[in-house]
């Protein structure tokens, strides 16, 4: 097991695609890190570099104290999960979990231990003489999981491992992978798209826009004070509200509303100044009856999210979303008051959160 | 259409119309069907049946080209074929076909065209189309064009190749007539393992490629563990196809004429001479007879291999 180290790390692909561009990224031993980003943004590249399928145009790859920048993927000692298993049709269970053991010379004995053992730590004992087309998604992906544990690699790299599972079971996946990276205590880079998975299982996370990382820190950091609109705007199941406004003295102009300065931003905005507010719509208080710095409107829509609803306020034609719980959901034309928390409400001037 | 809206339980009468639908398909009766296969099948039976029916005739006969059995050929039954399996000339005849197909098929066009297509690859741009371009214009020219390049290459004085290796009065066709012409075949094959092999290798996915190289996988462990099983089908049709051409190919003769001394004197090129040299028609036709049951077998142990899962 060991830390994983990015200095300046570029990729250039023919063409003159830059899908990396000089990143630096310290992984610590035994964290579960997530790699979250649209699609396109270089994640996979990234993944690749890390394990040699992809050769950097600039910069250093450090596995534990081992610049293994020139080193072959074989001799990185990591091992990857795809995207689509990458399972050998014609190997049944037991032998694609050993493979890895198989090109070591691991005897054939100790081979067939070592991946019935690691098998039934993932519940594939009845599994193991199937062949990979004769298991669903979800078996096949603990195979690969298996065959990536029983290498004892110094780090794993998993590329968006659930993206080939029903929605039900990438639930039951995910918990599942959490616990067994606790258990192991591997460094493990985890690449997704999807933010809920990434805020629900990593320890921490990078969100990367075009080849460049936008914010480094805990899902809780990353969640609460996102560092750029950018990364606001992709955190979140519901979207976070972000509204154009003006400093006016110790209070702001949104949507034509009066508004609070945020506790975080104050004393820090000039008189005058155009800024983005941010506040999601989970950290609003609704209610029928106007208050004071609450942006009042009238509904739009209400949608429905199952233990609660999202209800858009049409604020002098601008939209503005709140969370409310079931049960005082109001109805469509309905005039509303949307109070945003102050202890939770961002300020963002050119972009960066203030 | 009434399918598609109809409920639940008018089921039984559709799993009633199923076999039938299954098998005429297109709702024609037996009577048209046939009638719109039948001009097909007339072509196959004129072509193809019927002269193979022919032959099968012609070597139970004595019938010659020229003299009183070409008129009046008379039944003898095996004789022909007894008269082959007796016969010095045959038995090297076949010894230097499998010679002739292993050397230029199996080893040279399967292995280049294999070998080839791997490392081009992941290749682009002019290397990759010029060593394809060659490859495929050896194939694409008329066999009477590349012989005569092929004679005139090898030829012993004033030959290209002994002006290039130094080596005035070498006689390759002489010396070494079993040689050329199997370096012959596989450059002039080569082009149609090459093109199925580099389909082939397309469709063995890059995650599983990389996955054996993350595992530490050697150039060759890659091969045997994700490329091998992946083309096994490609790799079994293309030898069923290359055996049997290369078996029956009668382009050699243009080199050496099956000479010196029958020392080149492939299965195809002794039929040539036997029938149409020393005109004995009925003992070429049951030599013939001897290369199509042997094309019988070759191909259904390939075919075997190609079902068998494991
Ligand atoms: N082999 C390649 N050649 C050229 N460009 C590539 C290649 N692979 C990826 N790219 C480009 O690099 C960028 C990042 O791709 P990728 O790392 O696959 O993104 P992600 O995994 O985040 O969706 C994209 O713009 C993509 O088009
Ligand atoms: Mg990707």
């Amino acid at each position: 097991m060991a830390a994983i180290e990015l200095r300046g790390l570029t990729k250039v692909y023919p063409g003159g695609v830059r899908a990396l561009d000089a990143l630096d990224l310290v992984i610590p031993d035994g964290e579960f890190f997530a790699l979250l980003g649209p699609s396109g943004c270089g994640k996979t590249t990234l993944l690749r570099t890390i394990a040699g399928l992809e050769t950097a145009t600039g910069g250093a790859v450090v596995i534990g104290d081992r610049d293994v920048t020139g080193v072959q993927p074989g001799a990185r000692d990591v091992a990857m999960v795809f995207q689509d298993y990458a399972l050998f049709p014609h190997m049944d269970v037991t032998d694609n979990i050993a493979y890895p053991l198989r090109i070591k010379k691991v005897s054939k004995n100790d081979r067939r231990d070592k991946a019935a053992e690691v098998g039934a730590r993932l519940g594939l004992e009845h599994l193991m003489d199937r062949r990979p087309g004769q298991l669903s998604g979800g078996q096949q992906q603990r195979v690969a999981l298996a065959r990536v544990m029983a290498t004892q690699a110094q780090a794993f790299l998993f590329d968006e491992p659930l993206s080939n599972l029903d929605a039900r079971l990438r639930l039951e996946a995910r918990t599942f992978l959490k616990k067994l990276q606790r258990e192991l205590g591997v460094t493990t880079v985890f690449v997704t798209h999807d933010q809920a998975e990434a805020l629900a299982m990593a320890d921490r996370m990078a969100v990367m826009e075009s080849g460049h990382i936008r914010q480094i820190g805990t899902p809780a950091e990353v969640f609460q004070r996102p560092a750029n609109t950018f990364v606001a705007g992709f955190i979140g199941s519901t979207p976070m509200n972000l509204l154009d406004g003006v400093v006016r003295g110790d209070t702001l102009e949104v949507a034509g509303c009066k508004v609070a300065v945020p506790a975080a931003a104050e004393g820090r905005l000039s008189d005058g100044g155009k800024i983005v507010y941010g506040v999601r719509p989970e950290y609003m208080t609704y209610s029928a009856e106007p208050a004071d710095g609450a942006l009042g409107g009238k509904v739009s829509i209400v949608e429905n999210l199952g233990a609660s609803h999202l209800v858009t306020l049409d604020v002098n034609d601008v939209n503005v979303q709140a969370v409310v719980p079931e049960g005082s959901e109001p109805a469509v034309g309905d005039d509303g008051y949307a109070l945003p928390r102050r202890d939770r409400a961002l300020v963002y001037l050119d972009g960066e959160l203030v | 259409m009434a399918q598609a809206t109809s409920p639940p339980e008018t089921r039984p009468e559709d799993e009633a119309q199923a076999p039938r639908y299954s098998s005429d398909a297109a709702g024609l009766g037996k009577a048209r069907a046939g009638a719109f296969a039948a001009p097909a099948l007339l072509l196959i039976a004129v072509f193809l049946v019927f002269p193979a029916l022919w032959v099968l005739y012609l070597g139970l006969t004595n019938y010659r080209l020229t003299g009183t059995a070409a008129a009046e050929p008379q039944f003898v039954g095996l004789d022909n074929l007894l008269d082959a399996v007796s016969n010095p000339t045959f038995w090297s005849s076949t010894w230097l076909t499998v010679q002739f197909v292993l050397g230029s098929a199996v080893i040279g066009q399967v292995g280049l065209g294999f070998a080839i297509a791997w490392l081009l690859r992941d290749r682009r741009g002019p290397l990759k189309r010029v060593v394809e371009g060659l490859v495929i214009l050896a194939w694409i020219l008329p066999s009477a064009i590349v012989s005569f390049l092929w004679v005139a290459l090898l030829d012993r004085d004033g030959g290209t190749l002994n002006a290039l290796l130094g080596l005035p009065g070498f006689a390759w066709l002489l010396d070494h007539p079993m040689l050329s012409i199997i370096v012959f075949n596989t450059w002039r094959g080569t082009a149609f393992s090459m093109m199925l092999y580099g389909a082939a290798l397309g469709n063995v996915p890059p995650s599983h490629l990389e996955s054996a190289r993350l595992a530490g996988a050697s150039g060759w462990q890659q091969l045997r563990d994700v490329v091998f099983p992946h083309i096994r089908g490609h790799i079994l049709t293309n030898l069923l196809l290359i055996s049997l051409w290369t078996f029956n190919d009668f382009s050699p003769f243009l080199l050496t004429a099956g000479g010196p001394d029958g020392k080149s004197e492939v299965l195809a090129v002794h039929v040539y001479k036997v029938a149409l040299q020393s005109g004995e028609l009925g003992y070429g036709a049951a030599v013939s007879t001897i290369i199509l049951l042997i094309n019988l077998v070759v191909a259904v142990f390939y075919l075997r291999l190609l079902r068998s899962k494991k």
